[in-house]
């Protein structure tokens, strides 16, 4: 177990700068995900900690020792890529020997922990053969396996399940869940995949543009994104976004639609005291409106809704607030009229209000 | 209603039925006749080398020969004169096989560690260094010459075979460099950096991950060689030295040895034997080559 700790990070390619002054502190054991749309900077981020790529500015230390000079093998991390990249010639025990071959470890001790490794990852009767002749699942598997016999303190996954179907990468997600139980090592993993950020993770970092936007647990990303994109990128279907403004009378805040609909506030908890006329953003997950008022204390917005789309366990129901898209998650019996004009309950504190030209939290 | 009759259209299932049109007929015309084009020479040559000097006087080009012997081909070998010598050319097979085969080997081996180098650990100036060395390949060699020879010779390397060999290792380099560069630009740089963070260093990373990934690359570049290298006559001329001149070199001596009637027969002879490796090289290794280029040579 060790902690990684980047400092003031930069890296540019040429002319373009990829990473822009980043700092992110990783517990030891902690579980951290990257997440993040493709060309953010993730994988560029974990090259950096993996020593694969020069840094132009900035340190990075891993279990309190400054490491930005050192060679990968000096310090202390596997790391797992998308590719798998299984050295094509050698078979099962080769990939998973060789770098306890360049180490110079004893024969037995890499017998050994080859063993362990394979049986943890339950590739033993695989241990003869080529990488080509692998299933997917078990070539990220090996994959793994070269990362865990080198006893290291922080392990890197690079999109690890990306290349593999969905049945097969719910499994491995699981397996690499009760792997980070049992290791207890530090884990920086990258993903663009949502639900395996929301699963996996001790701490989601969602990146955006080479910036770590919020680096939050699961639960508090979902819930309380620090602004606009965090909330648009994380959660499927996408927050759905109403612009209009803010009025405060009173002492009462309430959301003005772009049609003069107002919008009680009532519950929310503003991170600091709201401006009258400020123009703002409302944002409310699909999954957060009723159609019928269950709470006291929820609150109304009017909706036309449009179009149903059943998914199986629930259905979306499409339509449009005061001009703009908007969507509402129901349950599967549920049924509604379309079209129609309902209104929809939320709850303020769930909700989420931007500002409407920096987008950050209000 | 349409019955069922011999004129009715066939119900389209399984493999297509292979139709054999005239276009398909000319290209096979087209592709015999040239192949008869380039036989042709091979074919007179042949027959000359077994006819004796008598029959060949004839003029008969084509005629085969009356009582076909291997005497030509003996004298060839063993006893035609190069110049004061009449040792035959086999003197001159051994030389070009020991400057073949350290040649060869030298040059891929430097290929290949310059292309491993320059496509995976991009030393600064890489692209500067790759973009001089393809520049010397198109460079004619006559400009080097003579200051090679001057080189060599400070280093008392002129006229030997070890000279000739560091002559066709240098010059072979480009090419060698282009075609590794090339190959190893296709190998995912993920395995790469995989054997990086395993610890492997700039030797072992080559030796045990990207060599034995390199067999159709090899198989090329050995063909390129040792064909390039067998039929090479100016540098064998210019830096071998007299005792150690390659094949090509002694049959230029045979054929233009001036004094006697020129005996068609052994030339013949003689040039069928000096050819006869590069024949060999392409019959055995045609599909290899072929797959070689396919896979790595050209792309990338
Ligand atoms: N070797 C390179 N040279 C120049 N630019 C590069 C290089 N590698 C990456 N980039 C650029 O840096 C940016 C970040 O790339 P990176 O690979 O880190 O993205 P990523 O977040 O991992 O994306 P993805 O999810 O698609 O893998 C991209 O805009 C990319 O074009
Ligand atoms: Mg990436």
């Amino acid at each position: 177990m060790a902690n990684v700790s980047i400092r003031d990070l930069e890296i540019e390619f040429g002319n373009l700068k990829v990473l822009k002054n980043l700092d992110l502190e990783i517990q030891p054991g902690e579980f951290i995900v990257l997440l993040g749309p493709s060309g953010c900077g993730k994988s560029t981020l974990l090259n950096a900690v993996a020593g694969l790529l020069d840094v132009s500015a900035g340190q990075i230390w891993i279990g309190g020792k400054n490491v930005t000079w050192e060679e990968p093998k000096d310090r202390g991390i596997g790391m797992v890529f998308q590719s798998y990249a299984l050295y094509p010639r050698m078979t099962v025990t080769g990939n998973l020997s060789f770098g306890l071959k360049m180490a110079k470890v004893a024969k037995e001790e890499i017998d050994k922990r080859v063993a362990r490794a394979a049986k943890i990852l339950q590739i033993e009767p695989l241990l003869k053969r080529r990488p080509s002749e692998l299933s997917g699942g078990q070539r990220q598997r090996v994959a793994i396996g070269r990362a865990l016999v080198r006893d290291v303190d922080v392990f890197l996954f690079d999109e690890p399940l990306s290349n593999l179907d969905a049945k097969l990468r719910t499994e491995l997600r699981v397996e690499l869940k009760r792997l980070h139980n049992e290791l207890g090592s530090t884990m920086i993993y990258v993903t663009h995949d949502q639900i395996e950020a929301l699963t996996l993770a001790d701490r989601v970092a969602v990146m955006n543009g080479g910036v770590i936007q919020q680096l939050a647990s699961p639960k508090e990303i979902y819930r309380r994104p620090v602004n606009r994109f965090v909330a648009g990128f994380v959660g499927s279907p996408s927050m759905n976004f109403v612009d209009g403004t803010l009025s405060v009378e009173g002492g009462n805040a309430s959301f003005k639609l772009a049609n003069g609909g107002l919008v009680d506030l009532a519950g929310y908890d503003f991170e600091a005291p709201p401006e009258h006329g400020r123009p703002a953003t409302l944002g409310i997950r699909p999954e957060q409106i009723d159609l019928a008022r269950g709470d006291a204390s929820a609150k109304s917005l009017p909706v036309n809704l449009t179009l149903l789309e059943p998914m199986g366990a629930d259905s979306l129901v499409w339509g449009d607030v005061a001009g703009t898209q908007f969507s509402v998650r129901i349950d599967g019996d549920a049924h509604v009229e379309t079209p129609s004009k309902v209104d929809a309950f939320f709850q303020p504190a769930h909700a989420s209000i931007f500002d409407l030209a920096s987008g950050a939290r209000l | 209603m349409a019955s069922l009759t011999a004129s009715a259209p066939v119900e389209p299932s399984g493999p297509r039925p292979k139709r054999i049109g005239p276009g398909r007929y000319g290209v096979y015309a087209f592709l015999i006749i040239s192949a008869l084009f380039f036989l042709i020479p091979l074919y007179v040559m042949i027959v000359t080398s077994l006819k004796p000097m008598d029959e060949i006087r004839l003029g008969n080009l084509f005629a085969l020969p009356g009582s076909p012997s291997f005497d030509a081909w003996i004298k060839a070998w063993s006893q035609a004169c190069t110049g004061l010598n009449c040792n035959g050319i086999h003197v001159g097979m051994l030389n070009s096989v020991k400057i073949l085969v350290p040649s060869v080997l030298l040059s891929i081996a430097v290929g290949s560690v310059t292309g491993y180098a320059l496509s995976f650990w991009r030393p600064k100036g890489a692209n500067v260094l790759f973009g001089v060395l393809l520049l010397g390949a198109f460079i004619p060699y006559q400009v080097f010459l003579y200051p090679l020879v001057r080189i060599l010779s400070m280093v008392s390397l002129y006229n030997s075979i070890p000279g000739v060999v560091f002559v066709h290792t240098i010059f072979g380099l480009p090419l060698m460099t282009l075609l590794f560069r090339n190959f190893y630009a296709g190998i995912p740089i993920d395995l790469f950096k995989a054997a990086r963070v395993d610890g492997g260093g700039f030797w072992a990373i080559f030796l045990r991950l990207m060599l034995p990934l390199s067999t159709p690359i090899i198989v090329v570049a050995a063909i390129l060689q040792i064909t390039g290298i067998w039929n090479d006559f100016l540098f064998g001329l210019i830096f071998a030295g007299r005792e150690n001149f390659p094949m090509t070199v002694q049959l230029n001596n045979v054929v233009n040895s001036s004094f006697g009637e020129k005996e068609y027969n052994v030339n013949m002879a003689a040039t069928i034997l000096t050819a006869l490796v590069p024949l060999f090289v392409y019959f055995v290794s045609g599909r290899w080559f072929v797959r070689g280029i396919a896979s790595g040579a050209v792309k990338g």
